[in-house]
């Protein structure tokens, strides 16, 4: 689905991306759920902004079902995507951002579901600048997973979930999954990608350092803990 | 693009600082008209008001409406639409809500005041016309400097640093050369320096449709045989839209690279 070749991005002189190789879910394989993880600063966040067109690489090409989406923008409306800080204009009400980005967008949206399902209706005549952390990101889930598109990209989702909205948040990750959709995570939460993940991405340095299934990763690094696994392939 | 554009204008009518802006001409107008008490007098007033204070407020919204918007820029640069789409709304948005603000704003007393059955109806017109269009200028170089400045704090003083050598120190580097070089011919020259400076050119412009160039003497014989005909005031208005579409242009490039 997703194929990154040659992938270099300079910002000044530092240098965050460097030669990154990444395939995801060639085709005719299933969908699934892929952690990308890596230290702070080490591109994540560069990496999905690259599939997103919102950062522009200096060098190499990325395509995602076999079609260049360099300079390209009519993609993305195949893709989802959850930024990491939820920041909306204050002085609009949740409906009228749903209805908005709704408009937006020429797909139809099933918004429903999602705001009862997040608790959301009481909240949908209030200001968004009047809202908590909690609820702003519960907004942004509900923009996220709106929409039916094959690509969703989750930046941080599980920032300042309280645990039933984190339990509902895992089921509709699992829910996509088996429709055969194509999940990207970022996160630093480890047991969250030890329950969901299928596969884990780790970026050191800006390339891929490891690929791979989770037990893959704790068999590699002789570690039976996840974070310790992680820890252990940062400090080598 | 379309719906971007609907949406800042929303947005922004719907921000007090609209409102401020609105009522603060609304004021000037009947202060202006009462105090005057003769239409003609009161639209010169108000060329020596607009002339400096619309490149002001254009230049502030545009920056300040750019950095406030910024998150949520973000999220709509990962929607389906092409960017330059994004930002050319965002920036119409803005300039026709301060238009609109300018227009009802000095439009309403004016009307109350019978203008359509004054002779001033043209000048005024002109004035609202010059008065757009430096709206739109403005706004377009605030949206330039904020694209090219991370900073928020550097992209508001290059900003008010534009406006300030636009409206006031061009000025006087203007008279400068002309004392410095009072030997040679200046009439060319001035005429250019004035082309370049939106400010200068809007001034002139309504200067002399108010038929006040002897006042300026001898250059004042110069510019209206130049900006007096047809093709003087075309000439000027040309440049006046070049003024906007040349700032757009490096927008427009300036984004087909630029990270978010």
């Amino acid at each position: 689905m997703i194929e990154i070749k040659n992938l270099h991005k300079k910002f000044g002189k530092l240098t965050v991306l460097d030669g990154l190789d990444l395939t995801i879910n060639p085709e005719g394989s299933e969908g699934g759920i892929f952690a990308i993880l890596g230290p702070n600063g080490s591109g994540k966040t560069t990496l999905i902004k690259c599939l997103l067109g919102m950062v522009i690489p200096n060098k190499g090409t990325i395509s995602i079902a076999k079609k260049s989406v360099l300079k390209k923008w009519d993609y993305r409306n195949n893709l989802n995507y959850l930024p990491q800080i939820a920041n909306f204009p204050a002085n609009l009400s949740v409906i009228e951002l749903i209805n908005m980005v709704k408009n937006l967008r020429p797909k139809e949206a099933h918004e429903q579901n999602l705001i009862d399902l997040f608790g959301l209706q009481e909240f949908l005549n209030k200001k968004l600048g009047n809202l908590s952390g909690g609820t702003k990101q519960k907004v942004n889930l509900v923009l996220t997973f709106m929409f039916d598109s094959d690509l969703i990209i989750l930046d941080e989702p599980t920032t300042g979930l309280d645990p039933i909205a984190l339990i509902h948040l895992k089921e509709l990750i699992v829910k996509e999954k088996e429709k055969g959709k194509t999940i990207l995570i970022t996160t630093h939460i480890m047991s969250f990608v030890d329950e969901m993940a299928d596969e884990i991405v780790f970026l050191l340095d800006g390339k891929i350092y490891f690929k791979g299934s989770v037990a893959k990763l704790k068999q590699q690094t002789n570690q039976p803990n996840l974070e310790h696994a992680i820890a252990n392939l940062i400090s080598k | 693009m379309l719906k971007i554009l609907k949406y800042s204008f929303y947005d922004l009518l719907r921000s007090r600082w609209s409102y401020v802006y609105f009522i603060f001409y609304l004021f000037l107008g009947f202060v202006l008209l009462f105090l005057n008490n003769d239409m003609n007098k009161a639209v010169i007033t108000l060329m020596n008001i607009i002339i400096v204070l619309t490149p002001l407020i254009g230049t502030i919204f545009g920056v300040m409406y750019y950095y406030n918007s910024k998150e949520f820029t973000e999220l709509l640069l990962a929607q389906p639409i092409k960017r330059s789409k994004i930002f050319i709304g965002q920036y119409l948005g803005i300039s026709l809500s301060l238009t609109l603000s300018l227009v009802l704003g000095l439009g309403i007393p004016f009307m109350i005041y019978g203008l359509s059955k004054s002779t001033a109806i043209f000048d005024f017109s002109l004035l609202i016309l010059v008065g757009s269009f430096l709206n739109f200028i403005f706004v377009a170089l605030a949206y330039n400097i904020a694209l090219s400045t991370e900073n928020k704090i550097k992209g508001f003083g290059y900003a008010i640093l534009l406006w300030l050598f636009l409206a006031v120190i061009y000025d006087g580097l203007f008279m400068i050369s002309l004392i410095t070089f009072n030997e040679y011919p200046l009439d060319k020259f001035s005429l250019f320096a004035t082309m370049f400076n939106p400010i200068d050119l809007s001034r002139i412009l309504i200067l002399l449709k108010l038929d006040i160039s002897v006042l300026l003497g001898y250059t004042g014989a110069v510019f209206k045989d130049f900006f007096g005909t047809k093709t003087g005031s075309f000439l000027s208005f040309l440049v006046l839209c070049l003024w906007v579409i040349l700032p757009l242009a490096r927008m427009k490039m300036k984004l087909r690279k630029k990270d978010f």
